[in-house]
């Protein structure tokens, strides 16, 4: 993982598409400020024509001026926001597409070594600091600078010694807000530190609350959740302290200068130094540099806290894929869909032993291939090194004899139709889940045939939305096996070379469970298959049945064959029975 | 997940009725909130007077030139700036303060209910939604009592502070002034209403968006099996365009209603220079006035802007406490009796009595279950998955209460009996041990003061517990991850049988691991039993040949009712289900007859 030091420079790509509007938009910050310039300075007109005595009709003059000013001004700072805060989710919007486009390029280790909770995150907080970033602190910060220097210059000329009496409290405030901004970031910090131990006790609580009842602790559990809130309280308290007295004194801060302008211009005037209409502009320009020297302060802890989040945001988009395709890996054509794996020997990164050994065998085009195994043998290991979920070691597993690792990564995957050992559905239709790897032009009638085969079809039928049936986060509203069910039609809607049902009919009961091996075995003969299971009913028809244990092949051979021989497939095959017969009590 | 969805949908703004219920909470502390009314009032009362000063500066001192009465209205004025920084001080600390205790507070209550409850509710109810009450729940309510309805009272008071003082200035052109109020409110109004459609599709966008990441980093595998990469990611584009093109919306009407706002304050300064500056050069208004005027103006919109973005904190909160309060609402079904007649348990004798259960109608669990174990004696439970065990021992310590039928402690009804003494009285050791994070003591203990650390050693001793925890780390100070995932199955089978021994309950329920132990463990957890089962009525759901065999009777448990009872060899003989499940789930165990004896351990 590379480590940058200015994780920020990432993002001028992203804003470098944008250049123009940035360039128009910076446009807009000088003339919105150079706009706003104007009003204070009329108001001076007006006060000093006013202690002299002027004609009536220049009163409704100056009046339309001022409103002019503010349209113009108006008019610019709309643009000013359109263009800049637009900008910014622009970049959002690309950086966000970005991700996911990254996230799908990751392999499976890559995404099960950090929790979904992790990744949701940084594609939303972090990201969110970012786009803060992007927008309101490059605005803020590009209207302060120009504000800062037009309004400076101006208050210069008119009266050097009251801008330099004036800036003193301005300045102070700056640098209020950035060291209690750093002083508070940190109080900030250590009570959320605080809070995360105040949920992760509610958490286990609420988790663990059959031990907690059955051990009547409830209300040791309340005394110490009590004791972790109090000190959470303290926490808040010590930031309170903090707290308080930032906005307060940045009132009087500010208040102080409107004191300095107020004795010692009040003084300039009476000494005729200053008109009293540019004592009125003074105070006018000073109101205007308020805000902006306040969010120099908090601009800065913006930047901060962006700079932060885009570094977590890259510490997942800087990692390379680690599966992706060869260079000058081509598909064999036509695709038979013959499968081999030659000794191979497995062990997932950052695990001690390896998961499988020493593993060969050859699966040809068209025939069947059935594993059965205790949990923990290897089964969904060996069948997802198939269309490289995982990456199996170079020279090991061949697909039409040709290293899989050879194969472009979708070509190899089109080839195969998977259904997983655990169902995954996507909040969605039926239809869009059975259609879910088939071309987005594909016929009803393919997509019922499909239903028909998983023997879905009737139950879907029942459904008074029929295919257009919602199935609900994660296929909530179906049953376990009409889930499966689904995920078999999906699978075998690609027409797929080869087929993987991996424990793929466990929630499925023994007579559907038959007549969809009925249907498979229609279209199966143009296809090699491998079954895992601990079934023997979903087994026992296949080609060639291995039996693994503790990632070795241990047995293989026929149902005949090695019912015969006694070992554990026959005692697998007897406790079978035996279960069968139980039920049937 | 779903979460995601359900948080982000706002109701109204306000409820009285809520909001009644809410105030409650604030009531032990009504008089800090007093008092930070106080504060505010004076506060915003004294930065009032700040314009006015100026105008007497300009009107009678600058214009006259006197120096001493000049030092004297910047005395004044950095007089009314120190007191309104101790005000406001005041006022943010007091309510800060009050906001966090409240808090405390509901927290602490929320906590408390949530230990009352049902575990049926437990089952209903997923963690994430349950935490989220405790967190941000109760953080959107914090956010109303300090920063919400404060503002709100600031707000207002100061509005109808510069109202009263422009109208003691000068009523005519305080009259011209309020007549742009109309104006201001309306596009305030007009703002608000476009701003919270383009809000609630933001937030329908970003809800859209989470749960199409979540579920496309969960589903990941399956999109890369089905290579619907490029699809998926248009089909997210889509969405996030979406969230694009509310956003943009809402940031044109930003982009309007600010400089709007600075129009509308240019009005006013338009009208004062007009109207006022008539006034003046007819004499009927002095300049310093006029001044004042146009400072007041500045400060008199601030405060309706910012009502308008009150609003989303109102309905967030109400939104929250509507939850909030729905949950304190439920109540547990299962609790003490008034007057629970049952002391405590003595005997341990357990009787079940013609027991029915289901959890849900129609799909009985457990049918007319009747059998009792005497003080002392051990019965071990067999059955197939799912044939009710576990449902067994959840209704001894009432976990779930019987549909029909009693269960019967010493004679008693369970029923009868004070809950935690019930519970206190019945040790049990389930399967899927759950550990704490904290340390291995403080998960043998859980809690009870009343356990010292001689009794926990000594239980660690006693099942052969502290073999391994003397060799961690920090021994009986060693801190087990979350779950304790640190530790092996079996090592954290150990810790559970000391949690139950340092207990020491009349009655004690096994639910044994079926995973697989090395044999070293398993010896020593054959031992660690039968030492815990000692002088104790014990029932266990049995996975161990040992247990089975040494158990003083068994009871077949079969889709629900009891099909056999007996000792081992009598249910052999019977050739029924008892001997079909030991055909399948203990034949390949060693026979315990055969490792070596368990004596050989202790010396």
């Amino acid at each position: 993982m590379s480590e940058r030091k200015y994780p920020l420079t990432y993002l001028l790509p992203y804003l470098g598409r944008y250049r123009f509007r940035m360039i128009l938009g910076f446009c807009m910050v000088i003339l919105t400020v150079v706009a706003s310039m104007f009003s204070p300075w009329v108001l001076k007109y007006v006060i000093d024509g006013l202690n002299e005595g002027f004609d009536r009709a220049r009163l409704l003059q100056f009046a339309a001026i001022i409103l002019g000013i503010s349209l113009v001004e108006g008019f610019f700072r709309f643009w000013m926001r359109r263009i800049l805060i637009g900008v910014s989710r622009l970049v959002e919007y690309d950086l966000r597409n970005d991700f996911l486009a990254h996230i799908q390029k990751m392999s499976l280790s890559f995404l099960q070594s950090r929790s979904t909770g992790d990744i949701m995150s940084r594609a939303t907080n972090d990201l969110n600091a970012v786009r803060s970033v992007l927008g309101p602190a490059i605005m803020y910060s590009m209207n302060t600078v120009t504000l800062i220097i037009i309004a400076t210059y101006i208050l210069f000329r008119l009266n050097w010694q009251l801008t330099l009496l004036a800036y003193i409290p301005l300045v102070l405030v700056s640098i209020t807000v950035k060291k209690f901004g750093g002083e508070i970031h940190d109080r900030f910090e250590s009570i959320q530190e605080q809070f995360s131990s105040l949920t992760t006790k509610a958490q286990e609580n609420i988790s663990g609350i059959r031990v907690v009842k059955a051990f009547a602790r409830e209300q040791s559990e309340i005394e110490d959740f009590r004791l972790l809130n109090f000190e959470y309280l303290r926490r808040n308290i010590s930031l309170i302290r903090l707290w308080g007295v930032f906005y307060p004194l940045m009132t009087a801060l500010l208040g102080m200068s409107s004191v300095a302008l107020l004795w010692f211009g009040g003084r300039q005037v009476i000494d005729q130094r200053l008109t009293l209409g540019e004592f009125v502009a003074f105070m006018g320009y000073l109101a205007m540099l308020t805000w902006p020297t306040i969010a120099v302060g908090w601009v800065i802890n913006l930047f901060q806290r962006g700079s932060a989040s885009m570094g977590r945001i890259l510490e997942i988009m800087d990692v390379p894929p680690d599966i992706q395709d060869e260079p000058g890996s081509s598909a064999p054509m036509p695709v038979h869909g013959s499968i081999e794996f030659r000794n191979l020997t497995f062990s997932y990164p950052r695990s001690s032993g390896p998961v499988l050994r020493n593993i060969s065998l050859f699966v040809p085009a068209g025939t069947s291939l059935a594993i059965v195994g205790h949990t923990g043998s290897g089964k969904s290991t060996l069948v997802n090194l198939i269309p490289r979920l995982f990456d199996p070691p170079p020279g090991t597993v061949f697909v039409d004899g040709k290293d899989v690792r050879d194969w472009p990564l979708a070509q190899l995957r089109k080839t195969i139709g998977s259904v997983p050992q655990e169902t995954f559905l996507f909040s969605d239709t039926i239809r869009e889940n059975i259609a879910f790897g088939s071309d987005s032009d594909i016929s009803d009638e393919k997509l019922d045939w499909a239903a028909q085969v998983s023997q879905i079809a009737d139950d879907i039928s029942s459904f008074s939305k029929k295919m257009q049936t919602y199935v609900g986060e994660r296929g909530i509203t179906l049953s376990g096996g009409q889930k499966q069910r689904v995920a078999i039609s999906r699978a075998v809607a690609i027409l797929p070379k080869i087929l993987i049902f991996d424990d793929s009919l466990s929630s499925v009961d023994t007579y559907t469970e038959e007549r969809i091996l009925g249907e498979l075995a229609k279209i199966m003969n143009e296809r090699t298959s491998i079954l895992v299971s601990h079934r023997i009913s979903t087994i026992k028809g296949a080609d060639q049945i291995v039996v693994l244990k503790d990632g070795e092949i241990v047995e293989r051979g026929t149902h005949d064959s090695l019912t015969a021989f006694d070992g554990v497939y026959a005692d697998l095959y007897r406790k079978q029975l035996l279960e069968e017969e139980l039920a049937t009590t | 997940m779903s979460d995601f969805t359900e948080e982000q949908v706002l109701g109204k703004a306000y409820d009285a009725r809520l909001m009644r219920r809410l105030l409650t909470y604030i009531k032990p502390y009504r008089k800090s909130a007093l008092l930070a009314i106080l504060c505010l009032i004076a506060g915003s009362a004294l930065s009032i007077v700040q314009p006015y000063l100026t105008k007497v500066a300009i009107d009678r001192y600058i214009g006259t030139g006197d120096f001493t009465g000049l030092n004297q209205i910047a005395f004044l004025y950095i007089l009314t700036l120190i007191f309104v920084f101790a005000f406001s001080y005041g006022q943010t600390w007091l309510i800060n303060l009050m906001g966090q205790k409240t808090m405390l507070d509901l927290r602490m209550e929320i906590f408390q209910h949530l230990q009352k409850l049902d575990v049926s509710f437990f089952d209903r109810n997923p963690v994430g939604r349950l935490m989220t009450r405790v967190t941000t729940d109760v953080d959107a309510l914090n956010e109303l009592f300090t920063s919400g309805v404060i503002s709100v009272f600031d707000d207002i008071f100061t509005l109808s502070g510069i109202i009263i003082a422009l109208f003691l200035l000068d009523y005519r052109l305080a009259f011209a002034i309020l007549c742009i109020l109309p104006i201001l409110l309306l596009v305030t109004l007009l703002f608000k209403i476009k701003v919270r459609d383009s809000y609630r599709r933001v937030r329908t966008a970003i809800a859209r968006i989470n749960a199409f990441l979540q579920e496309n980093i969960t589903g990941a595998a399956v999109v890369q099996l089905f290579g619907r990469e490029k699809r998926q990611h248009r089909q997210f584009s889509r969405i996030n365009k979406e969230h694009l093109d509310a956003n943009m919306q809402s940031i044109f009407y930003y982009a309007i209603f600010f400089p709007l706002l600075e129009v509308v304050s240019a009005l006013a300064i338009a009208t004062i220079i007009w109207i006022g500056g008539h006034e003046v050069l007819a004499g009927t208004l002095t300049l310093g006035k006029l001044v004042a005027f146009i400072q007041y103006s500045d400060r008199f919109f601030r405060p309706i802007s910012d009502l308008s973005e009150k609003y989303t904190i109102l309905q967030a909160a109400m939104a929250s406490s509507e939850r909030i309060f729905k949950l304190l609402d439920t109540q547990p079904t299962i609790s003490t009796t008034a007057n629970p007649v049952a002391r405590k348990v003595e005997k341990g004798s357990i009787e079940f009595r013609n027991v029915s259960f289901c959890y849900n109608p129609g799909e009985p669990v457990l049918n007319d279950i009747s059998f009792k174990v005497g003080p002392g004696e051990r019965v071990a439970v067999v059955g197939h998955t799912g044939a009710g065990k576990s449902t067994l021992i959840s209704l001894l310590s009432r976990f779930y209460d019987v549909q029909q039928g009693e269960i019967l402690i010493d004679g008693a009804n369970v029923k009868d009996f004070d809950l935690q003494e019930l519970r206190r009285s019945i040790g049990i050791v389930l399967q899927d041990v759950f550990l704490f994070s904290g340390s291995v003591s403080e998960n043998i203990r859980l809690g009870n003061k009343a356990i010292n650390d001689e009794q926990i050693i000594h239980a660690a001793d006693t099942v052969h517990a502290s073999s391994f925890i003397r060799k961690l780390d920090a021994q009986f100070n060693t801190r087990v991850g979350e779950r304790g995932s640190s530790l092996s199955v079996g090592q954290r089978q150990l810790l559970a049988f000391a949690r139950a021994l340092a207990y020491d309950p009349r009655i004690l329920i096994l639910d044994e691991a079926t995973s697989s132990i090395d044999t070293e463990t398993e010896l020593l957890i054959r031992d660690a039993l039968a030492k815990l089962m000692a002088n104790r009525t014990s029932i266990i759901i049995a996975h161990r040949l040992s247990t089975i065999q040494n158990a003083d009777r068994i009871v077949v448990l079969h889709r629900g009712r009891i099909r056999e009872t007996g000792t081992h060899q009598e249910l052999l003989r019977l050739k029924g289900i008892y001997w079909r499940l030991y055909q399948l789930q203990y034949r390949d165990q060693p026979d315990p007859a055969l490792v070596t004896s368990p004596k050989s351990l202790d010396s």
